[in-house]
């Protein structure tokens, strides 16, 4: 208000007054703050959430060829045991060819930095608009490229996920993830 | 003003008159005895080595008819032991899941998951145990009148059938089947007593004494009802502080702000 | 500053100018927080409409949080109020926040009423402030004993069985009344929803009541402890800095109260048979209310018929919107009134006594004690207020304001 900063009517010593009403003031406004904190913070992910945050599969079961889809914070997560022929092919595509540049053997490295061409895991979400994939079960189209094929706009994975056709931007994601063992991988 | 303080003062005699009447009103019932307890008071926090040892009696004793579903096994990570630990403990549990075929099996534990119930439901808990189903113990101590004192009192408050009186088997018409126990409204519990000298074996080498254990799982369950407690309380005293730092600037600007008319 | 009554403000600030020229909220502001004539003799009883200000705001933002986190369903409800203080970060604070903040809403507004009432506050030209005050008053109430239901634990379930049962006294229609208020034939699922959804509107009618409450207010201003109204100058001071700062104050030194129970004894106001989840086959041995209610529910049950406590319960607040015409004494305040003044505290107490009287099972003394107690307080309202009016002689009062001020200070 712009009358405030005249002094209200009172006596005694107006540099006191002033210190006094600063120091209240600042504290209010530390004490709002404050308050303020836990009213955010409660919009935060709970603690059951985040317990979910990483979850470990067993991919024992999945035979060569076959892929399986798990849930991983809300997103399927594609797993695909590739075979040989997945991955020579993926090997072999010049990085010229790639919109997204990656070679095959970055996009099969967990975080201890162990290389499991066998192993392809990746968040199964299309980096176009965020459509699931075709070609991680059987029967499934699998696109031109034999990897993964979204329905929604066409864009076209190869065998390592990498965008080759279609409007999507970049290769599918892959998930930080770490196998614990031969058979047990610890995504997230 | 003063006349009205003083009015206020004979209110406030009026209410606690009141109250006092409230608890006579109430004495029918054997109160369970009050003891000291690491949580209580402003500061008090939980003994995290009772505690610890309060899940052993749990998980070997209680688990087998008590549910405790509020909490997940991660949860005890916050009774100061680490995953691997935790993952220790649990490394022979298995709860009910689905496969992906939708079809029930059961696979081990992981440390998000919630405590394994001993059974799929109430009506199968009551069905189990001569038609009463047993509580969930994530928040008994907080559900009943008493608290923690309540709890341990009534793990050691049985009776057994000959060391009763005559009086009390007729007064409650206690059979020689019957659990009896002192605090528990009524007297006669389905409960059988839970506990007993040397029901589990400590890894600490704490002795298993009734005593010890029933103040241990108490210690446990006090936790488990309240696993923020202490959080709150620390929260409490730095607000506390800070109003009290803001109410006495506060008042020293009303102060100014009426120095001249007064 | 007093001297700037009436002129309108001019504002240095060229944006807050320009805005206040086509929208006048900072003259609004201006005009009804700052310059503000007020009487200059409050005592610090008048702090508690500010406070209940401060607590309507501080339950409608923890409870739109709480909101976000919450599930109104039957198997689910219970779960997730304590998901929220568990799991939620600081969930458990906003929610202690919540629960408790009920009760010290009550406590601020119990105080604001009896202030009323033994100030005056509700006399002409204030009648109207009092009746909203009343309607404000009420739709806590039945807010409040939604709220309660919501975590649907046993006296959530039984608390508003008893309650809403309460509506199967009305003849004839009663149990009509009652099933359309369930959505069924018990308290279930549809039940919890509607009393969620309604939860979560009635907050901003209380708003919008409380928003015509001060409106009228401002129309002739505060009463004061003396009841006699502001002649001059002389007997004002302007709303700020002279009340902003008195009722900051009296806020923090509340919120202090209020955080040690938030933070120490988070559940003490509150029954313990409540974190048991709700079963709609075991009744709990003694149900009780929340204590805020526990007045009306002994006046409820000291009338020995079902219709008769019914009325009686509702006939308690009833009185309420005709206090005004009750008082036929020309006097506002008790302080000039020998007799009344302790009519008027005898009340405070007896409503005390109602309250301890439903907290315990009707049986022994407290049944004639609680009937003993809602005698009083009809006679208070329908006999004693009206004809101590007629018959009392007051005290001599002082002239104005500022010679009452003088008074006590020299005294």
């Amino acid at each position: 208000m712009a009358s405030s900063s005249v002094p209200a009517d009172g006596h005694g010593d107006p540099t006191r007054r002033d210190f006094l009403m600063v120091a209240t003031g600042a504290l209010g406004a530390v004490g709002a703050a404050a308050v303020a904190w836990p009213f955010i913070n409660n919009l935060n992910p709970a603690a059951d959430t985040l317990a979910l945050a990483s979850i470990e599969v067993n991919v024992t079961p999945i035979e060569v060829g076959q892929a399986i889809t798990v849930k991983w914070r809300g997103k399927p997560v594609f797993i695909r045991h590739r075979t040989e022929k997945d991955i020579k092919e993926a090997e072999a595509v010049p990085m010229s060819e790639l919109p997204d540049p990656q070679t095959d053997n970055s996009r099969v490295t967990d975080t201890a930095k162990k290389v499991r061409p066998e192993w392809l895991i990746m968040i199964g979400v299309c980096t176009h608009l965020g459509c699931v994939p075709l070609g991680n079960l059987p029967g499934q189209d699998k696109g031109p490229y034999g990897g993964w094929y979204c329905p929604c706009h066409g864009s076209a994975y190869d065998t390592s996920g990498r965008i080759r056709k279609g409007p999507a931007p970049l290769n599918l994601a892959i998930p930080q993830y770490l196998f614990l063992s031969d058979s047990l991988v610890r995504i997230g | 003003m003063r006349r009205l303080i003083v009015s206020g003062a004979i209110a406030l005699a009026a209410l606690v008159t009141g109250a006092g009447a409230v608890a006579i009103a109430a004495g029918t019932e054997a109160h369970p005895p009050k003891r000291s307890w690491h949580f209580q008071g402003p500061f008090g926090t939980y003994d995290r080595a009772a505690a610890q040892r309060g899940y052993q009696v749990y998980a070997e004793v209680c688990a087998a008819c008590h549910s405790l579903s509020l909490l997940a096994y991660r949860n005890l990570m916050e009774l100061g032991l680490t995953d691997n630990q935790v993952k220790g403990l649990i490394k022979d549990i298995v709860v009910p899941d689905l496969n992906d075929d939708g079809q029930p099996i059961e696979r081990p534990a992981r440390l998000s998951d919630s405590f394994r119930k001993p059974f799929p439901n109430v009506a199968a808990a009551a069905a189990a145990n001569n038609g009463k189903a047993p509580p969930d113990l994530s928040v008994i101590v907080k559900a009943r009148e008493g608290g923690a004192d309540y709890i341990y009192a009534l793990l050691t408050g049985y009776v057994p059938f000959d060391k009763l009186s005559p009086e009390q088997v007729k007064e409650f018409s206690v059979k020689k089947d019957d659990n009896f126990n002192t605090y528990f409204p009524g007297h006669k519990i389905a409960m059988t007593p839970p506990l007993a000298d040397d029901k589990v074996t400590y890894a600490d080498g704490t002795k298993a004494t009734l005593g010890q254990e029933a103040s241990d799982v108490t210690e446990f369950l006090a936790w488990a009802s309240e696993p923020w407690m202490e959080d709150r309380k620390r929260t409490g005293v730095r607000v506390i502080l800070f109003l009290l730092a803001l109410a006495g600037l506060m008042y020293a600007v009303k102060r100014q702000v009426w120095s001249n008319k007064h | 500053m007093a001297s700037s009554h009436g002129t309108p403000p001019v504002f240095n600030n060229k944006v807050i100018a320009w805005i206040d020229h086509r929208l006048p909220i900072f003259s609004y502001i201006e005009k009804e927080y700052h310059t503000f004539p007020t009487p200059r003799n409050f005592n610090y009883f008048w702090n508690f409409g500010a406070i209940a200000t401060v607590m309507l705001v501080l339950m409608i933002a923890t409870g739109v949080v709480l909101a976000t986190n919450y599930t109104p369903h039957v198997l689910m409800a219970f779960d997730s109020v304590e998901r929220i203080d568990r799991d939620v970060p600081q969930g458990w604070l906003i929610r202690d926040l919540h629960m408790n903040g009920a009760s010290f809403f009550f406590i601020a507004v119990y105080v604001h009423i009896f202030r009323g009432m033994y100030y005056g506050s509700y006399k002409a030209p204030r009648e109207l402030l009092w009746i909203l005050g009343v309607v404000i008053f009420l739709l806590m109430m039945a807010t409040a004993f939604m709220g309660y239901v919501l975590p649907w634990g046993q006296m959530s379930f039984w608390g508003a069985t008893v309650i809403t049962s309460l509506f199967s006294a009305i003849p004839v229609v009663g149990d009509s009344i009652v099933t359309w208020l369930w959505g069924g034939f018990s308290i279930g699922n549809p039940t919890l929803n509607r009393f969620y959804a309604l939860h979560y509107l009635l907050p901003f009618i209380i708003v919008a009541v409380v928003a015509l409450h001060v409106v009228a207010l401002h129309v002739h201003g505060s009463n004061n402890p003396t009841g006699i109204d502001p002649k001059g100058p002389q007997d004002t001071v302007p709303f700020h800095p002279y009340y902003t700062m008195k009722d900051g104050f009296g806020v923090v030194v509340f919120l202090i109260v209020y955080s040690l129970v938030v933070f120490f004894g988070p559940d003490m106001l509150g029954d313990a048979a409540n974190y048991i989840p709700a079963d709609p086959l075991v009744t709990p041995t003694h149900i009780v209310p929340e204590w805020y209610f526990l007045p009306f529910y002994a006046i409820l049950r000291a009338v020995p018929d079902k219709l008769g406590g019914v009325i009686a319960m509702f006939g308690a607040i009833a009185v309420l919107f005709v206090l005004p015409w009750l008082d036929t004494s020309r006097v506002r305040s008790s302080t000039f009134r020998p007799i009344y003044k302790w009519c008027m505290l005898l009340l405070v107490v007896d409503v005390v006594v109602l309250g301890f009287c439903g907290a315990n099972p009707p049986a022994g003394f407290w049944i004639p004690l609680s009937q003993a107690a809602t005698l009083y307080y009809f006679v208070h309202f329908l006999i004693l207020l009206p004809v101590l009016g007629k018959i009392e002689r007051p005290l001599p009062m002082p002239p104005s304001i500022a010679d009452a001020v003088l008074k006590k200070k020299a005294g």
